[in-house]
């Protein structure tokens, strides 16, 4: 495979959870393509949501998870580096740096709107004030939630809806200027509003990230994405553009599930 | 026809229990008030118990409480954080949390006598520092287990959504969850003050008690609630007045921190 236009690459990854025997990803092989929008679909416990949290390495949050195999991301000058070989901490969390997460539940911390946008900077160690400033109003700009927050920047992020809440977890994600990041069904928990102001802003921000999304929602996956993953009981069956994968499936497991035959 | 005879019989049954509960309640207060308000007067803030004051009961009991929560408060709140937050819940983290809860229920006297057996009898002389290790000794498990519980109300995402954006877990840990967990843990800090600036078992013979004002930690040191209690057994009437305006005094200040901490509860956001 043409491995120019990748960002990200998972080779034959295996992933098991701590305390469990058997694998609950076998074999994943994924390509995601740089600025591009890759859904991951498929029922609940099919492995979606854990092949993402693999790769920012979240997983290693909690102890005894194993990987196997390799997720490689590839950097500006085309060098590719195997995330599962990162070991110390400072590299983890420049990893997270480059790579981004939004979870389901819109997660503000306990703090002022201005400063949620600002701390993932201050953790990356930006001082400058003028500089934060700067970034915190672009970041708030690209994530579309600017209007709604400039005349209240001082106030607690915890006074904002559910859907302000997760463009404003987006617009803190965004101001690291990352080149993945990663959605975990982002919308699940939000109004249809809200959801279409989400989706809006992601077919916006894949000019400068790519983006892997995982969702329940195949409307969403096929009116947003660009290549569609389908995975099942930790396998990936097929991968393919999202037209193909909606329109003419090779796989008759594809297929059924699209079509709402089971899941 | 049976079963709204029942219903009316719990009904009357579990009125009457909490009639009788809070009665009990506001027969004490509405006693200590009636009592205490009477005894009380302008000097028995200014003057010291040997003058017929509390002065240096209250300088003595906040003393001590105040520098056992200094002490206990740093170590029962990182207790806490590493329970929840590094232990992974191991088995070492399980039994010195099961530990804990025990300690809670000991009893203070029990909590006494080790202190006086440790640091009083070897030194000949009851002190300040003893009564002080006593609440300390007292209040430790107390600010674990709220600690404890109220990281445990932290939803695990903010965690990971901290982790997510390139934090460390320490900084994470102390700037992001325990900052939500705030308002929970400094009102279980003011509940457990309140408990322990109340207590008289631990300090009966470790501080003891000391009519003159001092700040002098290493000998018998003034305290309101030891006070209380001798008081309330001399035979002269003065004695048992100043005893019930103490009391008022004391009840008043727990009431006061306890309503403040569920104030905070109240109005968290």
């Amino acid at each position: 495979m043409n491995t120019k236009n990748l960002i990200m690459e998972v080779k034959d990854f295996d992933f098991t959870y701590a305390g469990v025997d058997d694998p609950s990803l076998k074999q994943i092989n994924l390509p995601i393509e740089k600025n591009k929008i890759t859904a991951m679909i498929g029922p609940s416990g099919c492995g979606k949501s854990t092949l993402l949290r693999a790769m920012n390495r979240i997983h290693d949050l909690y102890p005894g998870n194993k990987y196997g195999g390799e997720i490689n991301l590839y950097r500006e000058n085309g060098e590719k580096e195997n995330i599962l070989n990162l070991k110390k901490e400072n590299d983890l969390i420049r990893l997270r740096q480059d790579v981004g997460m939004i979870f389901q539940k819109p997660t503000p911390f306990p703090m002022s709107i201005y400063d949620n946008v600002a701390y993932g900077m201050k953790l990356a160690g930006v001082k400058n004030k003028s500089e934060l400033e700067g970034r915190v109003e672009k970041a708030l700009k690209d994530a579309a939630i600017w209007k709604e927050t400039k005349d209240r920047l001082n106030s607690s992020a915890l006074g904002l809806s559910g859907g302000q809440q997760q463009r404003l977890c987006i617009a803190r994600a965004v101001a690291l200027k990352p080149d993945v990041m990663l959605f975990d069904e982002p919308t699940s928990a939000l109004d249809p509003i809200s959801t279409g102001a989400i989706e809006e802003l992601l077919a916006e921000l894949k000019k400068d990230v790519s983006v892997v999304i995982v969702t329940h929602n195949m409307q969403q996956a096929s009116r947003l994405s660009d290549y569609t993953a389908f995975m099942y009981l930790g396998d990936l069956i097929e991968y393919d553009t999202t037209d193909t994968i909606f329109m003419n499936p090779n796989v008759k497991l594809t297929e059924d599930y699209i079509t709402g035959r089971f899941g | 026809m049976n079963r709204l005879l029942l219903n009316k019989i719990i009904l009357v049954l579990s009125t009457l229990s909490a009639i009788i509960g809070i009665g009990f309640l506001f027969w004490i207060l509405i006693t200590l008030s009636y009592k205490g308000i009477s005894a009380l007067h302008l000097s028995t803030f200014t003057n010291d118990l040997v003058e017929g004051g509390i002065r240096n009961l209250l300088v003595g009991q906040f003393t001590m409480a105040l520098m056992a929560s200094a002490i206990a408060v740093p170590i029962g709140m990182f207790a806490g954080i590493w329970l929840r937050e590094y232990s992974n819940n191991s088995k070492l983290a399980s039994v010195i949390r099961n530990l804990s809860d025990i300690m809670m229920s000991a009893p203070s006297i029990v909590i006494g006598v080790f202190v006086f057996a440790l640091f009083v009898a070897p030194f000949g002389s009851y002190n300040g520092f003893a009564g002080i290790i006593a609440l300390t000794i007292m209040m430790i498990p107390i600010i674990i287990s709220t600690t404890d519980n109220m990281l445990s109300l932290v939803p695990k995402e903010l965690r990971e959504a901290g982790i997510a954006l390139g934090g460390s877990k320490h900084k994470i840990i102390m700037q992001i969850v325990v900052k939500a967990a705030k308002v929970g843990i400094t009102t279980g800090v003011l509940l457990s003050f309140a408990r322990i600036i109340g207590e008289t078992a631990p300090l009966l013979f470790t501080s003891a008690n000391n009519q003159f004002f001092t700040m002098d930690l290493t000998g018998q040191f003034p305290s309101l609630t030891v006070s209380i209690y001798n008081l309330a057994t001399y035979p002269d009437e003065a004695s048992r007045e100043l005893a019930w305006a103490a009391s008022f005094v004391l009840t008043a200040i727990v009431l006061l921190i306890n309503l403040t901490g569920r104030y905070m509860t109240r109005n968290k956001k």
